[in-house]
């Protein structure tokens, strides 16, 4: 079951420009923890930021529990301070996580920090006997710093960044349409910005390949109780799903596919 | 336990404890139940619900602001009969003191969901949301007219005998007006605060960041308006009060029931810490013990000169 955690920062470290790795120890939460789940973080302690953050969980191993997170305001900005040693209130694991597919040759594509609940989720698929293909887009090779953690785990790892300054300059879906044999694939994941997402899935649309992306909203409670982060999947549906508590893992066609 | 007595008649509601934690912040009790044992909750308040099922606003319906939080959701909920069927039962077997909150877009649909829940058993008082600043039917209308509040509460006392707790806005410019209001339309028991109309701007998209456009603020950041507000009606109105707005530990508990809270609910602040409603107890507990005080009773209104 989620709890409320006392979790100790083991620690927390620059490892690209406004990216950071957070290792931490709680060790129900990593017992329990599912590739695309998340956790919800008190930071700092005081009134403000008053609200938990939620940051996806990067990687879990041996009760240690990795977060990747980018510096992107007040919340992320306090959660860089932290050091060894220090208490961190955590509430998890929270939300539906990906499903794990056995046997099958399987593509991971992560936008960014997107990437981070790709690497949890492609060591759980390894243990599943998969075959997988990760394909990262960064903006340059500053931001790749997960890449040796994808290859370790036996994963093969192709880059694509903007600038060229790492492996295929450009989008990593230009690099998903140029490289990768639709026949070769049976399962795609998926997370990052929504638009490369929706790319992935209009790939996947094409080529009748079932698979599964991430969401993400502004957040409060993180489980399911106060629907603030509310989300029709299709403009159509009638109803909102709320990304905390029936997420943030969805089917791959819950975003809009561009024809 | 036992040494001091916490328990709390507020209105007619019997409550073990005086905190309760407020509509909308706890959805239907079962989310936060591996959080906290919410047997030891003073009540319940469960998430506003309306004669037929509402989908609720566009998102974004949240938006973090200092010390504080935005929200429209706008009354997204199943509907009295799917509450009351579906949801209801569970949280009745854990024996948790239950409060429903009921909004409605006239007079008549407040009277008939009051007459369903009425004809139910479980429910222990009605809150009356008057005072939703997020839906265009069904909210804030009716708890900004002092003529309107009394027809709501009148119309809805008729209908039950269990106790009537409305749930004042704070967006009027004379809260003690409204409060007699209610008083003279039979509540047994004020609720207040509800969220002060807001808003915040996304600059880069130039465009208002929520859905809704306005949206209700909550958390620390209204507390002071809160106890002001709490402080005025307690003055001029003899009915108990149930306070709430920004609580976040003991001492702002202790701030609203010495200003005539008689108990208190803890909303905002659930989203921050699950347990709060929990710790809270124990630490007016523990205040009590302290100061010698043998019922919560005594510190009602203390401040108050």
């Amino acid at each position: 079951m989620p709890a409320c955690s006392s979790g100790i920062v083991r620690s927390n470290k620059k490892v690209g420009p406004d990216l950071w790795e957070m290792e931490f120890t709680a060790l129900a939460l990593a017992r329990e923890a599912q590739p695309g789940q998340f956790v919800h973080i008190r930071v700092g302690g005081n009134q403000d930021p008053l609200l938990r953050r939620p940051l996806s969980i990067y990687d879990v191993d041996a009760g240690l529990i990795t977060l990747l997170y980018k510096v992107v305001g007040r919340g992320t900005e306090i959660l860089s301070l932290y050091s060894s040693d220090q208490p961190l209130d955590v509430m998890g694991p929270l939300g539906k996580g990906f499903s794990l597919v056995q046997d099958r040759r399987v593509l991971l594509v992560g936008g960014g920090v997107g990437i981070a609940p790709l690497l949890f989720l492609g060591r759980e698929l390894k243990v599943r006997n998969n075959k997988v293909i990760v394909l990262h887009g960064a903006g340059s090779k500053e931001e790749t710093c997960s890449g040796p953690k994808f290859t370790g785990l036996g994963m093969e790892y192709r880059i694509a960044t903007m600038d060229g300054s790492l492996g295929f300059k450009g989008l990593v879906t230009d690099l998903m349409e140029r490289e990768i044999d639709p026949k070769s694939i049976d399962y795609i994941y998926t997370c990052g910005p929504e638009p490369m997402m929706e790319a992935v899935a209009a790939f996947a649309a094409r080529n009748n390949m079932p698979g599964e992306l991430s969401l993400e909203e502004y957040m409060a409670c993180g489980v399911g109780a106060c629907l603030g982060c509310a989300r029709k999947l299709k403009a159509s549906d009638p109803s909102y799903v709320k990304i905390c508590h029936d997420g943030p893992v969805f089917p791959l066609d819950s975003v809009n596919i561009a024809p | 336990m036992g040494l001091v007595d916490m328990s709390v008649n507020l209105g007619g509601l019997q409550m073990q404890n005086p905190v309760a934690v407020a509509s909308g912040t706890f959805g239907y009790g079962r989310e936060y139940q591996s959080y906290i044992d919410i047997r030891k909750i003073g009540a319940v308040i469960v998430k506003g619900t309306t004669l037929e099922p509402r989908c609720g606003n566009s998102p974004p319906r949240i938006y973090e602001t200092p010390a504080g939080m935005l929200n429209a959701i706008g009354l997204e909920n199943p509907g009295i009969e799917v509450f009351l069927q579906e949801y209801l039962p569970a949280l009745m077997e854990e024996g948790v003191t239950i409060v429903a909150n009921i909004a409605g877009n006239s007079v008549d649909e407040y009277a008939l969901i009051t007459r369903i829940i009425d004809n139910h058993s479980g429910i222990a008082a009605i809150e009356l949301n008057i005072s939703c600043p997020n839906v265009k039917q069904g909210g804030m209308q009716f708890g900004t007219d002092p003529r309107l509040v009394r027809q709501v509460v009148e119309a809805v006392k008729q209908e039950t005998r269990l106790p009537v707790i409305p749930k004042l806005s704070p967006n009027v410019t004379d809260i003690v007006s409204i409060a007699k209001a209610a008083r003279d339309g039979g509540a047994d028991a004020l609720s207040m605060i509800n969220t002060l109309m807001g808003m915040a701007v996304d600059i880069d998209r130039k465009t208002p960041v929520l859905g809704n456009v306005f949206g209700g603020l909550s958390g620390p950041a209204i507390k002071p308006v809160a106890l002001r507000m709490i402080y005025q009606v307690y003055k001029e109105v003899n009915l108990p009060i149930l306070g709430g707005g920004g609580i976040s530990n003991t001492r702002d508990a202790l701030e609203f029931i010495m200003v005539g809270a008689s108990a208190i609910s803890i909303g905002t602040g659930n989203f921050v810490n699950p347990s709060l409603a929990q710790e809270i107890t124990q630490g007016l507990e523990k205040y009590l013990l302290e100061q010698g005080l043998a019922q919560i009773h005594d510190l009602v209104g203390a401040a108050v000169q």
